[in-house]
């Protein structure tokens, strides 16, 4: 079970990105269960400065975008 | 350079749609054709070479260069990596936070965040194409100055004190971090084609995301240039009574849009007669002091600080309308 969380303080990209990453994980077959996290703790957590942020299972994999489909793939795969 | 979509909305509108030239509806017509036109071109073709020349530069690369730069230089430097430096309002917070936890006093990150909104390579753009060079320049000199002041006066008043206490213990815990070790920049070189693409994803996003407020902008513009009555302006509001200044700053709080949409407007009530002064206040309070942002803000700042922050503005873009509208004559 993958635990994928959506940092970013609610904009459009965000949104997208909590969307794409369930849709993707549905296709596949993972099981992940996607928050977003509007906290601006956590932001200061794992130091992240550009949103939308993507962290699993406590590691920080991505910043700044809306990632990829192939970006997403590769994440829930391995 | 320009003429061609003079040309072409004088052919569209008055040929094709067959409207008649100098009415009021054939004139607002027009002149919304024309000035969309040319926006859109310039807009998609500039936002391009300019992502090119500055796709090496992000929020932590700069995080990295303003921290740990003495005051004096700071705030100045804030102020310029604002005006350059691409992100949308919705990083504010991250980027708040981030420069918080490097240890960058709250002047300075303040003062790159006022500046942001206030200029960037798309409002510059629009400025030169609609108003000119020499204004450009004013409005960025402006721009500026009231991001450093407002950054200055925040530290003078010792304004993190009134931070939510998460982002003042990691003002503190960064304080004491960057004075016992230098922070490390990793250098990348990009090569031609990883510009590109930034350049081009850049130019289709920022367009994705700007178009529909130039259409706003130069809507509202057009209506004010055909449908306001020629004098209207310049009778009631033209001699740029003191008043007018701060009335039209309290007008633009409500009011919000980003630089793109906000400078045909401004052509339009420059256009009008209104004392230039009076559309600088109101334009920039528009454009800066925003109920979204604000409400963003408070995640990181108490009420105290945002209402600080908010007098502050205010009373920068009121003392940039007098001053302009005093000096408008020796210009």
């Amino acid at each position: 079970m993958k635990q994928v969380k959506v940092l970013g303080s609610g904009c459009a990209k965000c949104s997208k990105t909590a969307e794409m990453i369930a849709d993707i994980s549905e296709e596949m077959g993972v099981d992940a269960i996607v928050k977003k996290d509007t906290d601006p703790q956590t932001l200061l957590k794992f130091k992240v400065m550009k949103t939308p942020a993507v962290v699993i299972d406590g590691e920080l994999i991505h910043s700044g975008s809306v990632p990829t489909r192939d970006e997403i793939e590769g994440w829930l795969r391995d | 350079m320009f003429q061609i979509f003079t040309d072409f909305a004088t052919w569209l509108v008055y040929g094709v749609f067959g409207l008649e030239a100098g009415s009021a509806l054939g004139g607002a017509v027009h002149f919304f054709v024309e000035d969309v036109s040319k926006i859109f071109v310039l807009l998609v073709v500039m936002i391009y070479f300019i992502a090119l020349l500055r796709a090496s530069l992000d929020v932590e690369r700069v995080r990295d260069y303003l921290a740990g730069k003495n005051k004096g230089v700071g705030y100045l430097l804030g102020a310029i990596f604002g005006a350059i430096t691409p992100f949308c309002s919705c990083s504010s917070i991250p980027v708040f936070l981030g420069f918080t936890s490097a240890g960058i006093p709250l002047g300075i990150t303040m003062a790159f965040l006022i500046t942001s909104p206030l200029i960037n390579e798309v409002a510059v753009l629009l400025l030169m194409s609609l108003l000119g060079w020499k204004f450009t320049l004013l409005y960025v000199a402006v721009g500026m100055t009231v991001g450093m002041i407002g950054g200055l006066l925040l530290d003078a008043i010792k304004a993190e004190r009134w931070l939510q206490s998460f982002a003042a213990e990691a003002l503190v815990r960064g304080r004491q971090m960057a004075a016992s070790n230098e922070v490390s920049t990793t250098e990348r070189v990009l090569s031609f084609s990883e510009r590109h693409e930034f350049a081009k994803a850049e130019a289709l996003e920022i367009f994705g995301r700007v178009w529909k407020w130039v259409i706003i902008g130069v809507g509202l513009g057009a209506a004010l240039h055909g449908f306001v009555p020629d004098g209207w302006v310049e009778t009631h509001l033209g001699q740029g009574q003191w008043w007018s200044v701060p009335a039209a700053v309290l007008v633009g709080i409500p009011l919000y849009s980003n630089a793109t949409g906000i400078i045909p407007v401004m052509e339009s009530l420059l256009a009008n007669g209104l004392p230039i002064g009076t559309t600088l206040a109101f334009c920039m309070s528009t454009v800066a002091a925003s109920f979204p942002e604000f409400i963003l803000l408070k995640q990181v700042m108490q009420w105290r600080l945002l209402a600080v922050l908010l007098v502050v503005l205010l009373t920068a873009f009121t003392l940039v309308g007098w001053i302009f509208n005093f000096a408008a004559p020796y210009l």
